[in-house]
């Protein structure tokens, strides 16, 4: 039921609407991005307590450049998916599919980027619980948290694919597009700390 | 906010997203600063607080969304994130507090 209405004596109606007054699959998609928000967010406060508490934590990254470029192309991604929305707004099907795959194609490089950084890693030697340069528990939190949002950014492009090909409108791409920029946010958050907090 | 209100072209979404890269700036410059841990950590975060508004609002459409749902994920999420701060005091315990932790 998606309204009541309540009639209070013989004048008084006032009429009760869903939660908020927003959609249920709004307020499911916005509910799952709280939630996710909430992991993150958990991850990146246990990756700094470790950090925080462990005196020879490694710092193996010299430089932030390519996080830098990383955070470029994630922003500029939402932007591209943000263009994309409205030319499905617009009723522009053809620009629509273009931009969503524009963004996705921008997602790949993003996630290129992260497995050649992590391949590097690897090859100096670090593994899940040990590393030529300090602490075991660096590999294992690293690896967990930009893990993690390297699988987000892998499932929204899949997302952005399956939208982008099978297009239903408007209401589907404003919902992927928001779960896209999620990836984006966290990305600023915790990609960023996660190796500012391991650099010099 | 109506829906005439949300097609206003393409012009805020590129001020906005040229305001994120800025302050992605911001960070790379604070980055390289020879200042210490706890100011650079204090700084950074506070960019990266705005960064996470600024596109929560514009780029996840928050700013579209009804002033009560707005209200709502704001005052959940700022709680649940402010919860999770209490264990920083811990872990400065885990450096300088605890007899096994040197």
């Amino acid at each position: 039921m998606s309204q009541a209405d309540l009639t209070i004596g013989h004048s008084t109606t006032q009429t009760l609407g869903p939660a908020f007054s927003i959609p249920t699959k709004k307020f499911a998609m916005w509910l799952f991005i709280i939630a996710d928000t909430m992991t993150f967010a958990a991850c990146l406060v246990v990756y700094g307590f470790l950090r925080n508490g462990t005196p020879n934590w490694p710092r193996p990254f010299h430089s932030i450049t390519n996080v830098a470029i990383m955070t470029f192309i994630l922003l500029t991604s939402s932007l591209t998916m943000l263009i994309g929305l409205r030319s499905a707004r617009a009723g522009d099907k053809g620009a629509a599919f273009r931009w969503t795959m524009i963004t996705a194609a921008l997602g790949i490089v993003f996630a290129f980027l992260h497995i050649r950084e992590w391949l590097e890693l690897i090859d100096h030697g670090m593994t899940l619980l040990k590393n030529p340069w300090g602490t075991g528990l660096f590999g294992a939190s690293f690896f967990s948290i930009t893990g993690l949002h390297l699988t987000h950014v892998t499932c929204g492009i899949i997302a952005l694919l399956v939208v982008g090909v099978r297009y239903k409108g408007a209401g589907t791409m404003r919902m992927t597009s928001r779960c896209w920029a999620c990836t984006g946010i966290s990305w600023i958050w915790f990609g960023c700390s996660s190796y500012r907090w391991s650099t010099f | 906010m109506t829906t005439a209100q949300e097609h206003n072209g393409i012009g805020k979404d590129l001020i906005v997203y040229v305001c994120l890269l800025a302050l992605a700036g911001v960070q790379f410059v604070i980055a390289y600063q020879n200042i210490d841990a706890s100011q650079m950590l204090t700084r950074m975060l506070v960019v990266a607080c705005v960064e996470a508004g600024l596109a929560a609002l514009f780029f996840m459409h928050l700013w579209t969304e009804k002033r009560g749902f707005l209200l709502f994920v704001a005052v959940f999420t700022i709680a649940v994130l402010l919860g999770l701060q209490y264990g920083w005091t811990d872990s400065y315990r885990m450096v300088t507090g605890a007899p096994f932790s040197h």
